[in-house]
């Protein structure tokens, strides 16, 4: 009987312990629990070269050519939101990906959950947003899948996108490839995704001007890589903000990190926001954020060139990394004392990106 | 940032820490009562500037980790009902049952809510008129006026769906409780601005006459807290105790005279229990009569439940500044904050929570 054989399969294959019998909306908040639930329940499952690599997309190379693959789906809640919507996050959220492993981003391919009774008008903006951002990052969106759910069963839209990208011989972008004296380098403010998003959410009643930072990142990683060769890392800070992508290199690549708070640049009003609703603004999500990791001897070289363009031009060093403090995190305060930048635990703001 | 810029100016703070370092003699140990002091401390590393000589021990003035064991077990039971829609502010739902914590009950189907204000609740209950919106009304008297407001509102508006579950506690009891006890080691307390903001600070003065012991009102930036504990050692140092005004960009002597009405007209004082350090006489709100149709309790019919604390964590003391969250056993193993064992680990103002996340490197001795 197939009930007993599934039975027996299970029990060949018991599923992993944990401390939580459902599924909670933490373990996708791009935190610790997030990164214990990957760990258990995928990476013991899927493990393979390529998979090990943790980095935003899979690197490999077919024919003797370098490709980047990355997937990524989108949930976000308003779906229109100041400075963009879902269908513009879904294609620079990939975009950006691939962008972040060193890739030029090429194709990519979409899918749409849509929630019966869905208005065809948005569904029209939402269309109209993808056309336009994947025309600003000069990629094609070339397959995608349709699936319609019961009203009630879906949240108005949610969109999966995945793309591939081409790798250039002497790019390598790797944590393993960080080293202690490297500067931190971010390239504007940071947080304003998450807050945009909080204030378009019915149940909060602030306004603020602020906007998302919404924007394909690939130009800017393209002009920067042909100033350097000595770019080692680049990471965009989205779901978990800056602070968790800092942790998560720190770890994988086995160095400490010092940041300097007065140095990182967030807007008053963000910051103002940040206050009043009790958030840390290096946990806050970014879409149009990177963080580089770029040789001491190249640092100032590759800021200059991250300025000359539109997605670059705040950009700053906001830190550096260091051989103590292994695998931590480390703020120098506004009042010059020393702390510790935790990794997110559960989550801040549910849904976000 | 206009009026927070001002308070975390590194020369300002420095400056301070020296001159504490000028007049302190002796070891002296001070309290912080509020939770958002006590993160302000270990977030901007204030220990590192003071003086060995002095100690800062961790109030109980974080409003998620004294709210009672059965407090949330009875949100717990109202949450799992069908047609209830269960509102709280946004830290209380991870702040562990005795079986579950609220995210596990809206894991399982049931409809909670985090909501930024009481009065996003009551407009959620005139929009669904056909459930029972419930607010878990709990914290000091900083967020009792809003409150309080609500159920006001909630009145005005004519809705019967609409009730709190009251779990209000007040600072001034709580201090009256912490000096009574023998063991105590607490020499001065930093009161809490914010609450003072809403009270006024009058009834601190006959506690601090009676306990000879100096209290200061303090903001909860780090050039705040070090004036506040400047004025605590230049007060302990020259033996003088008196209850000083540090916040006085924000408190006055009176409070807010409005609030207060508000609060005497829809709460009556009562005994509370707290978690971890158990029944304080007339330490809380309960709603008066003429309100009791908002009252989820009674709504509900929850009143009967009652639990008990995990042996295993040591909360209490930790409220109480007789221990230190390294101290307990379960710190950073079977307590973490993605499996708390008590409410100092849940709450972005609990001081165990404050310790993991700020202070990974504990000091051995």
């Amino acid at each position: 009987m197939n009930d007993e054989q599934n039975l027996n399969f299970n029990l060949n294959c018991p599923m992993p312990i944990s401390d939580y019998e459902k599924v909670l909306l933490a373990h996708g908040g791009g935190g610790t629990l997030s990164h214990q639930l990957i760990q258990k329940m995928f990476f013991s499952q899927f493990h393979n070269p390529l998979l090990n690599q943790e980095h935003d997309g899979a690197i490999f190379e077919i024919s003797g050519t370098c490709l980047a693959f990355s997937t990524d789906s989108y949930v976000v809640q308003p779906i229109f939101f100041p400075g963009g919507n879902i269908g513009e996050l879904a294609v620079n959220g990939t975009v950006n990906d691939l962008s972040m492993c060193g890739a030029k981003p090429l194709y990519i391919s979409c899918g749409f959950i849509i929630e019966e009774g869905f208005p065809m008008n948005d569904l029209w903006k939402v269309v109209r947003a993808m056309k336009n951002a994947a025309e600003k990052a000069n990629v094609q969106i070339v397959t995608g899948d349709t699936k319609v759910v019961d009203k009630g069963k879906g949240d108005k839209i949610f969109i999966n996108t995945s793309g591939i990208g081409v790798i250039h011989n002497d790019v390598s972008i790797s944590p393993a490839n960080c080293k202690a004296g490297d500067a931190i380098i971010v390239n504007g403010n940071i947080a304003d995704h998450g807050i945009a998003i909080m204030s378009a959410r019915e149940n909060l009643s602030f306004e603020t001007s602020i906007k998302s930072d919404c924007a394909p990142l690939n130009s800017l990683v393209e002009n920067m890589l042909a100033v350097s060769k000595n770019i080692h890392v680049l990471r965009d800070p989205t779901r978990g903000g800056v602070a968790s992508a800092l942790n998560e290199i720190a770890q994988k690549a086995n160095v400490g990190i010092l940041i300097d708070e007065d140095k990182i640049p967030i807007r008053e009003e963000v910051k103002a926001a940040c206050e009043l609703l009790g958030f840390d603004p290096l946990y806050i999500a970014n879409e149009g954020k990177l963080l580089a990791f770029v040789a001491e001897e190249d640092a100032e070289k590759v800021l200059d060139e991250m300025k000359k363009h539109l997605y670059g031009k705040d950009s700053t060093i906001i830190g550096k990394v260091t051989a103590e403090n292994l695998k931590t995190v480390i703020m120098k305060t506004s009042i010059g004392s020393k702390r510790i930048v935790d990794m997110l635990s559960g989550e801040q703001l549910p849904r976000i990106c | 940032m206009k009026y927070l810029d001002e308070f975390r100016n590194a020369t300002l703070t420095k400056n301070l820490s020296e001159n504490i370092k000028e007049i302190v003699t002796q070891h002296w140990t001070i309290m912080e009562i509020c939770g958002g002091q006590t993160h302000s401390i270990l977030k901007y590393g204030i220990e590192e500037m003071l003086p060995d000589e002095i100690s800062l021990v961790h109030g109980p003035g974080c409003p998620v980790c004294v709210t009672p064991l059965e407090m949330i077990d009875k949100a717990v039971s109202i949450a799992s009902r069908e047609n209830v829609i269960f509102t709280s502010f946004g830290d209380m739902v991870r702040v562990p049952g005795s079986q579950y914590d609220l995210l596990a009950v809206k894991a399982n189907g049931y409809d909670v809510r985090m909501v930024y204000s009481p009065l996003d609740a009551v407009s959620l209950a005139e929009k669904n008129k056909e459930k029972q919106v419930v607010f878990f009304a709990v914290g000091f008297e900083t967020t009792a006026p809003a409150n309080a407001m609500a159920v006001v509102e909630a009145k005005r508006r004519g809705l019967k769906n609409f009730s709190i579950l009251c779990s209000h506690v007040l600072v001034p009891p709580a201090i009256e409780a912490l000096l009574s006890n023998p063991h105590t080691k607490i020499q001065a307390f930093l009161a809490a601005g914010h609450v003072c903001t809403v009270m006024g600070y009058e009834e601190y003065i006959p506690l601090s006459e009676r306990f000879k012991i100096p209290i200061v009102i303090t903001g909860f930036e780090p050039v705040d807290i070090l004036l506040g504990i400047y004025s605590a050692i230049k007060q302990l140092e020259e033996k003088k105790y008196e209850v000083k005004n540090q916040y006085s960009r924000v408190v006055l002597k009176e409070g807010n005279l409005q609030a207060r009405k508000l609060l005497s007209t829809v709460f009556d004082i009562v005994d509370r229990a707290w978690r971890g350090i158990g029944v304080i006489p007339k330490s809380g709100f309960k709603l008066k009569n003429k309100f009791s149709g908002f009252d989820a309790e009674k709504i509900f019919n929850v009143a009967s439940i009652s639990t008990k604390e995990s042996s295993l964590c040591i909360a209490g003391e930790v409220l109480q500044g007789l221990k230190k969250p390294y101290e307990c056993s379960a710190f950073r193993k079977s307590c973490t904050p993605e499996h708390p064992l008590g409410a100092p680990m849940v709450s972005s103002e609990g001081a165990c929570a404050a310790y993991f996340h700020y202070k990974k490197m504990q000091p051995t001795t």
